[in-house]
């Protein structure tokens, strides 16, 4: 439980240093480590192969992508245009909108129990397959669909439009 | 877990360690030796007989070079980059199982540091965080070319994955697990996961190459187009420990390729060897089997390295997105559909 | 226009075809081709232990000659250090004293004689115009050295070893 409690302290933290970091690229390497510390918690719960996952897909493949992207922006401070009062007014309403939240549902949440896993296996590659692919077969193909549908909508937007090209 | 146990792994760990890092050193020697050759030189040879000692003298010079870190790098970071970068080309080794269960008395030592049941997901998540570190570096360089050589391996690296990944898929389709030693206990004798996947483990060596920044995909550091690449700020051992992790990448992804399909510590007729010279002989001669197929690919690497010319950036992406992607899935589907004719 | 050489080949730019374009057999070709670069005999050599045969009009480091009885044949008349386009021969002439006339052929000789190593050319005129026979570029590569004066090479350096010893 102490493991748990130090890395779960870890990930509060990392993500505190996300949002307060003032260089993006800095704020992408905290994220990078409070997904790390995601993938410890996964493994705290013996669930080895979301564990991996979480580490190739989150870690490996998509915040490469994030940092890609902002290594490629320009971050420079003068390019940066001054918002308008306009835009902070909305955000100080909208932040506070989210706190009022935020603490109603704190208070009304009643202190639980620990969660305890009936199978500690449960997480193992053998038992998610089974279970992905009997139980949860039509909602697992669906989401296949999702992400197929993501991917052509991704290639319509970046291929060029034939017209213009003519 | 017993003391005893604890003890034997540790000093598993060092050995493997110790082995991955001279293996490393002396394949700059290899690489320098051989690409000699290969162009009908003779190599160098100052350092010691026959310049064994050239890796030492370059070790030496690495450290003896001053430390220069340009002004306007973000300080943390260009340090934190070549370190990520030898961090995870040494992690790697830990889920390879370099040989059988040797049994000595009462104590039985597993010749792998650790057997989970992941394995191969495990290597490839070391192989994908790997691009952390020239990413890093590159953009801390604050360098125009670093950067670009950063971005390009990142992109590299992230096209060469998915087809990688692919080509695991249907390795897995074959093997039915994860666990890299159970992969290799099911390739005894000569049943080695090659004969049954080619196109696959063709597929896994030029994503190899691709994921390790060798020649013919080492754009990330063309010296004709971006000075030093990635590496181009970097200097004393700092650049030591980036052109280190490349070789231990080598390594490293030379033991994967024959733990996965070149039959690890198999040999034929392993079970007559045993018979005859005792098991634990038979254990050691397949370890050294091992190393010997593992020495064999890097000699490859090497060999491809001064035999094929570089790619240009469109020709790599189209290799990787147009070709190796859909023969993947090709390979997964034809792959599925045998199993399942043959399981019927 | 008629190919004189017989050299000239034909260039097409063809489609490729499938095995061609497939790209794996020309990879393996290319390897074949380094692996047997492999085991060829090193065209390059280990240069200060080894050293190739120069060629029969090589022209190196100059020697000041000796007669057969091992007399200087240098009479120190200058028409090396005229003929020379690069101006590096100076020298000194003196009269031969009785009692060397084991050293000297002639009556004059070359006190000093000294040739400036950075400025040489190794053209050869001046073993051209030597009517004594007396200078000859028969050396080796001139050696590499720190400092310009020690390039100044003085008759300790040129002159050929005494006969007999």
């Amino acid at each position: 439980m102490n493991t748990f409690y130090f890395i779960a302290f870890l990930s509060v933290f990392f993500s505190i240093l996300v949002i307060s970091a003032k260089n993006p690229v800095h704020s992408i390497l905290y994220l990078i480590l409070t997904f790390f510390t995601f993938t410890i918690h996964y493994i705290l719960l013996n669930a080895q192969f979301l564990a991996i996952v979480n580490f190739i897909v989150y870690m490996g493949a998509i915040l490469v992508l994030f940092l890609y992207t902002l290594m490629l922006m320009n971050l420079n401070k003068d390019s940066e245009q001054p918002k308008s009062s306009l835009v902070k007014i909305a955000a100080v309403i909208g932040g506070g909108c989210f706190l009022i939240t935020i603490i109603a549902a704190v208070k009304a949440l009643a202190p639980s129990d620990y969660v305890v896993l009936k199978d500690t296996n449960l997480g193992l590659v053998k038992n998610l397959g089974k279970t992905l692919f009997n139980e949860y077969l039509l909602p697992f193909e669906v989401s296949s669909v999702l992400l197929l549908s993501a991917m052509v909508g991704a290639v319509l937007l970046a291929t060029k439009d034939p017209k213009a090209t003519a | 877990m017993e003391l005893a146990d604890i003890i034997v792994k540790f000093i598993l760990v060092v050995i493997i360690f110790a082995i991955s890092l001279v293996v490393a050193m002396y394949s700059t020697y290899a690489e320098r030796k051989l690409a000699a050759f290969f162009q009908d030189r003779v190599g160098p040879n100052r350092a010691g007989p026959w310049g064994i000692l050239q890796p030492l003298a370059d070790g030496g010079k690495m450290f003896l070079k001053e430390e220069i870190i340009p002004t306007n790098a973000s300080g943390f970071l260009f340090i934190v980059g070549p370190s990520l970068a030898i961090m995870t080309a040494c992690i790697g080794s830990a889920v390879i199982p370099w040989g059988q269960k040797l049994v000595i008395g009462a104590h039985v030592i597993d010749l792998q540091v650790a057997d989970i049941n992941v394995g191969i997901l495990y290597i490839f998540g070391v192989v994908s965080l790997g691009v952390y570190g020239i990413m890093i570096g590159g953009w801390a360089s604050n360098n125009k070319y670093s950067l670009l050589g950063a971005i390009r391996a990142a992109s590299q690296n992230i096209s060469y994955e998915i087809s990688m990944g692919l080509s695991i898929i249907a390795l897995l389709l074959v093997t039915g697990t994860l666990s890299l030693r159970e992969i290799a206990e099911q390739q005894h004798g000569w049943h080695w996961n090659v004969l049954y996947q080619p196109v696959g483990f063709i597929l896994f060596l030029i994503c190899a190459f691709a994921e390790t920044n060798r020649s013919p995909f080492d754009l990330p550091e063309c010296e004709t187009e971006l000075v030093g690449g990635y590496h181009t700020e970097y200097s004393s051992m700092k650049l030591g420990f980036y052109l280190f992790a490349e070789y231990i990448n080598m390594f490293i992804s030379s033991a994967v390729m024959v733990t996965l399909y070149w039959g690890a510590y198999n040999y034929p007729f392993m079970d007559t060897v045993a018979a005859s010279v005792g098991p634990n002989a038979a254990v050691i001669l397949g370890v050294v089997l091992m190393f010997a197929k593992i020495f064999l690919f890097i000699f490859f690497f090497m060999w491809v390295r001064w035999t094929i010319p570089r790619f240009r950036y469109d020709q790599l992406m189209d290799l990787g997105w147009k070709t190796l992607i859909p023969l993947a899935i090709a390979n997964i589907v034809v792959t599925g559909i045998v199993i399942t004719l043959i399981n019927r | 226009m008629e190919s004189l050489s017989n050299k000239r080949k034909e260039v097409n730019n063809k489609p490729l075809n499938f095995l061609e374009r497939a790209y794996l057999p020309a990879i393996g070709q290319g390897l074949l081709i380094t692996m047997k670069h492999f085991w060829k005999k090193p065209v390059t050599i280990a240069y200060p232990e080894e050293k190739r045969e120069f060629s029969e009009n090589f022209r190196g480091m100059h020697s000041l000659k000796r007669d057969e009885n091992g007399k200087e044949r240098c009479t120190a008349c200058g028409l090396c250090a005229l003929s020379c386009p690069a101006e590096a021969i100076t020298m000194t002439a003196a009269e031969r004293q009785p009692g060397e006339e084991n050293l000297y052929r002639e009556e004059k000789y070359a006190a000093v004689y000294e040739i400036n190593m950075l400025r040489c050319i190794f053209c050869g005129l001046c073993e051209e115009a030597c009517p004594k026979e007396a200078i000859y570029l028969d050396g080796d590569i001139v050696p590499s050295d720190y400092l310009r004066k020690d390039f100044i090479y003085g008759k300790d350096k040129l002159v050929e070893a005494p006969l007999n010893q």
